[in-house]
């Protein structure tokens, strides 16, 4: 077990080592512009979104001095303590607060803390945010609130410091989830969010919060939502993942190639509602699919997946052939390196 | 173990507020009512307390360590004999005086907050009332609009009773808070409403055409039938779309005044809730976000003595909801809900300080639920017949306001029989009208959820005309397809 652990723990450290690669190729990134972390790439988002709307104000706990991971750096010194602000520590009042500032036409961007300390928010986001503009028949929308919070493991996070709970709210139509892989991606996506008009809810891999760096243009861009992004092209299977584990499964995906195996890594980064055609196509490629999440896998977001593409791919259609594999990172801090393991045996 | 170290020391933990730092959580807070009682504008000796902790050894060092730091203190300071009251702490939010006295607050005040009122049980102006006159023009308008309000509940209950709605509540005995309170603000003032706020629609110019398309679901409904009834809202009314979650609103009326006074607007937005409402986190979160970002937002309680079977007795210990504001920094008024000239007045006023000092007001309306909670309830089960009798009778808000009205030679017997009569015939028409009407198209089912119907909606939109197409039988007939 101890040889173990610590053949996974050398996995990851050569992972932390490596700059975060965002192109399909693996190698460092091809967009021009600055070399920056995932923080950074936020912290500028936010200003974008600041300076091209006077109506965008952003808002949280520990927001004004820049936030506990620094992503609202600068904000209020350059936009206003009015624009830009600390909130009481409430959950809820946070985003039924943005609920309301954003009905009324603005853009609202929330910060919640940490994930792990959403829930209190869940019935504002559940039965308000997703619902405001159905209930009213179109005449009331909060489409100006996007919810930021960095989820996921760090890898000494323990239960309170590590969860990802996005398959909570993948559950709910009326809201959109999304959540980036790297520093370009979080920029061009958060700007999509922050413009979009239906509440979103944005979930930031804080593992990489200063882990993943690349080159992020520095003006304003958007990536798409609901597409997602075929990160390599392979023919034997389809990985699809989201978040700070494709960066695991680009590993593996490199590891596999050594062996003979040819992966084509998607992706998601919107689950809500999310780009089945992109892993549709890809699956009758290559006829095998492996889904990787680091949340639980009960009733994760992967069982959405796989029971989509099984009813594509194989009930419909008549297909054989379809393996579907779902793998899980366990968010306790000391299991973190087993997750690695997993997916060398799901490859094998 | 950790409940039962607990237990043995609710004696004496109960008294001790939060901010002091030895507080232990919300298990000894039953204890803390029973024992309010004996504690009212007392105070404990120093070794009174200190005899008591000391009797209990086995807690956790963690929580009772500042406890017994402070004890050590207050006998230093007894032997020094140093008691001036004139020092004082430099704290965030200002001075704070030291005194050698330990006592504590006490639970709640002898005498109860006093409820404002202008005109007393006969409709008679109370003497030295400083409240503002209405003209005869606004007072015959609001008494119209309760009157309309009253009948429109009669007969839409009736509707329900015969099957022709699935579901429907009324306003009745609260039409004071409802219409006076409309009456007492602009059009531009956000209504953020619950469920028993339709007078103020009424107010607004909602017509009864509109009410009876939203309670019939029809294609005429601006909720496109997605919703219960009374679930009503209109941008046209500058009145946000009613959820059925409790005090969920509340917070939105921050946020949306927070923006109003960032446009600088000559306007508030006005939140009402009732009782029930106030236990929720989200009046809390409301309440506190509004005082620190300085918001214009008045909070009107409906205190109407019950949520569904709960009395307030359940509901909460304090007095009442009027009490909670000054806890979060926010001005509050209590006032006779059944008091339209006082309701009208308390509005009047918190409108202008909320506006022109860019702060919040709560205000708590007494009034009593007069109807049952909703036509899925019977009320005679958990309250007296005599209580809803008196309440009734005694206390109608509308009748009250009648009588001044009348007093003034502005309203009479024939004025009153004509009014009564042409609002039913109309609230019958139009209640056929909307009953006939065609309903919502099955498109309307999977538009609004986001601006644009994403792919997986559309997608479930083909499943469901698929199966419209092989089950026609199972589809009613009158929802175009
Ligand atoms: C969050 C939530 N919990 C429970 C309910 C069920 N419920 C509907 S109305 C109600 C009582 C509300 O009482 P109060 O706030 O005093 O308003 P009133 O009906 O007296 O006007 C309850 C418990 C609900 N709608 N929402
Ligand atoms: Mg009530």
């Amino acid at each position: 077990m101890a040889s173990v652990l610590r053949r996974s723990q050398t996995v990851l450290n050569s992972l932390c080592r490596r700059q975060f690669s965002a192109s399909p190729d693996g190698n460092l990134t091809t967009h021009a512009g600055k070399s920056m972390n995932l923080y950074s790439a936020i912290n500028q988002a936010l200003h974008i979104a600041l300076e091209t709307d006077p109506r965008a104000y952003v808002f949280g706990e520990d927001v004004g001095f820049g936030g506990v991971f620094r992503c609202t750096t600068g904000l209020a010194d350059r936009y206003g303590k009015d624009r830009v602000f600390n909130t009481p520590l409430c959950e809820q009042g946070i985003v039924g607060f943005g609920i309301g500032l954003a009905a009324m036409g603005n853009r609202a961007i929330a910060e919640i803390q940490f994930a792990d300390y959403i829930y209190p928010a869940f019935d504002q986001i559940v039965n308000e945010a997703a619902k405001f503009r159905y209930r009213s028949g179109n005449q009331f929308n909060c489409g100006g609130l996007t919810i930021r919070a960095p989820y996921g493991a760090v890898g000494h996070g323990g239960h309170y410091h590590s969860q990802s709970p996005e398959a909570f709210f993948c559950h709910v139509p009326g809201i959109k989830v999304v959540i980036p892989r790297s520093p370009y991606q979080a920029k061009g996506l958060l700007l999509s969010c922050i413009r979009d008009e239906n509440p979103v809810v944005f979930f930031e891999p804080k593992w990489l919060y200063r882990l993943a760096v690349e080159e992020v243009p520095e003006d304003d861009f958007m990536l798409p939502l609901s597409q997602a992004d075929v990160i390599r092209e392979g023919s034997d299977i389809t990985l699809v993942g989201w978040g700070a584990q494709l960066s695991v499964m680009e590993q593996a995906c490199i590891d596999a190639e050594k062996e003979g195996i040819s992966c084509e890594l998607i992706d998601l980064r919107t689950l809500l509602p999310w780009d089945k055609e992109t892993v549709e196509a890809s699956v009758r490629k290559t006829g095998r699919l492996l889904i990787s999440h680091e949340a639980p896998v009960t009733g994760g977001f992967g069982a959405e997946i796989s029971a989509s593409i099984v009813e594509r791919c194989f009930l419909r259609q008549g297909e054989q052939n379809i393996n579907v594999l779902h793998v899980v990172r366990p968010f306790s801090s000391l299991h973190n390196p087993i997750h690695i393991l997993l997916l060398c045996l799901c490859i094998d | 173990m950790a409940f039962q170290v607990r237990k043995a020391t609710t004696k004496i933990i109960p008294h001790f507020r939060n901010g002091m730092g030895f507080f232990l959580g919300p298990l000894e807070m039953g204890f803390f009512n029973s024992y309010s009682t004996h504690l009212r504008n007392t105070s404990f000796s120093a070794h009174k307390i200190g005899t008591r902790i000391l009797g209990s050894e086995n807690m956790p060092t963690h929580l009772f360590s500042r406890r017994f730091e402070s004890i050590k203190v207050g006998k230093q300071l007894n032997c020094v004999n140093d008691d001036r009251d004139d020092q004082v702490l430099e704290f965030p939010g200002g001075k704070v005086k030291f005194t050698s006295q330990l006592s504590f607050i006490p639970d709640r005040e002898e005498e109860r907050i006093p409820c404002f009122r202008v005109l007393d049980d006969n409709g008679r102006p109370c003497m030295y009332s400083n409240f503002t006159q209405v003209s005869k023009e606004v007072a015959m308008k609001i008494y119209h609009d309760m009157v309309t309000l009253q009948t429109m509940d009669t007969i839409f209950y009736e509707a329900q009773r015969q099957g022709r709605i699935s579901f429907y509540v009324t306003s009745l005995g609260e039409e004071a808070i409802n219409v006076a309170s409309a009456a007492a603000l602009s059009l531009d003032d956000l209504i953020v409403p619950q469920y028993r706020e339709a007078g103020v629609l009424i107010w607004r110019g909602f017509t009864l055409k509109e009410f009876a398309s939203q309670c019939f679901g029809n294609k005429y409904d601006y909720c496109k039938g997605r919703q219960m009834p009374v679930h009503y809202g209109s941008k046209r009314h500058n009145y946000f779309t009613v959820a059925s979650t409790i005090a969920s609103q509340i917070p939105h009326a921050v946020g949306a005044a927070y923006s109003m006074k960032m446009d600088k607007k000559d306007a508030c937005a006005v939140t009402y809730f009732g009782d029930g409402g106030t236990s929720e986190g989200d009046f809390h979160a409301a309440l506190n976000f509004a005082a620190v970002l300085e918001a214009p937002v008045i909070f009107i309680c409906r205190n109407n003595g019950w949520a569904i079977s709960t009395p307030i007795s359940d509901q909460f210990r304090s007095d009442g909801v009027v009490v909670k504001g000054q806890a979060y920094g926010v001005r509050s008024i209590r006032v006779d809900g059944n008091d339209a000239l006082a309701v009208y007045n308390a509005v009047r006023a918190a409108r202008e300080m909320a506006i022109q000092e860019q702060r919040p007001i709560l205000i708590e309306a007494l009034t009593y639920r007069a109807g049952h909670h909703t036509t899925s309830d019977d009320s005679t089960r958990y309250r007296p017949a005599q209580e809803m009798e008196w309440w009734r009778v005694a206390m109608d808000p509308v009748s009250r306001f009648r009588k001044w009205i009348e007093s003034n030679g502005w309203w009479s017997n024939e004025a009153e029989a004509e009014l009564r009569s042409r609002l039913r015939k109309q609230l019958l028409e139009e209640i056929q009208l909307a009953e006939r009407s065609e309903k919502p198209p099955v498109a309307d089912a999977f538009t609004d959820v986001y601006d644009v119907p994403p792919s997986n909606l559309q997608e479930q939109e083909k499943w469901l005309r698929k199966t419209i197409k092989t089950h026609p039988q199972d589809y009613p007939s009158n929802f175009p397809l």
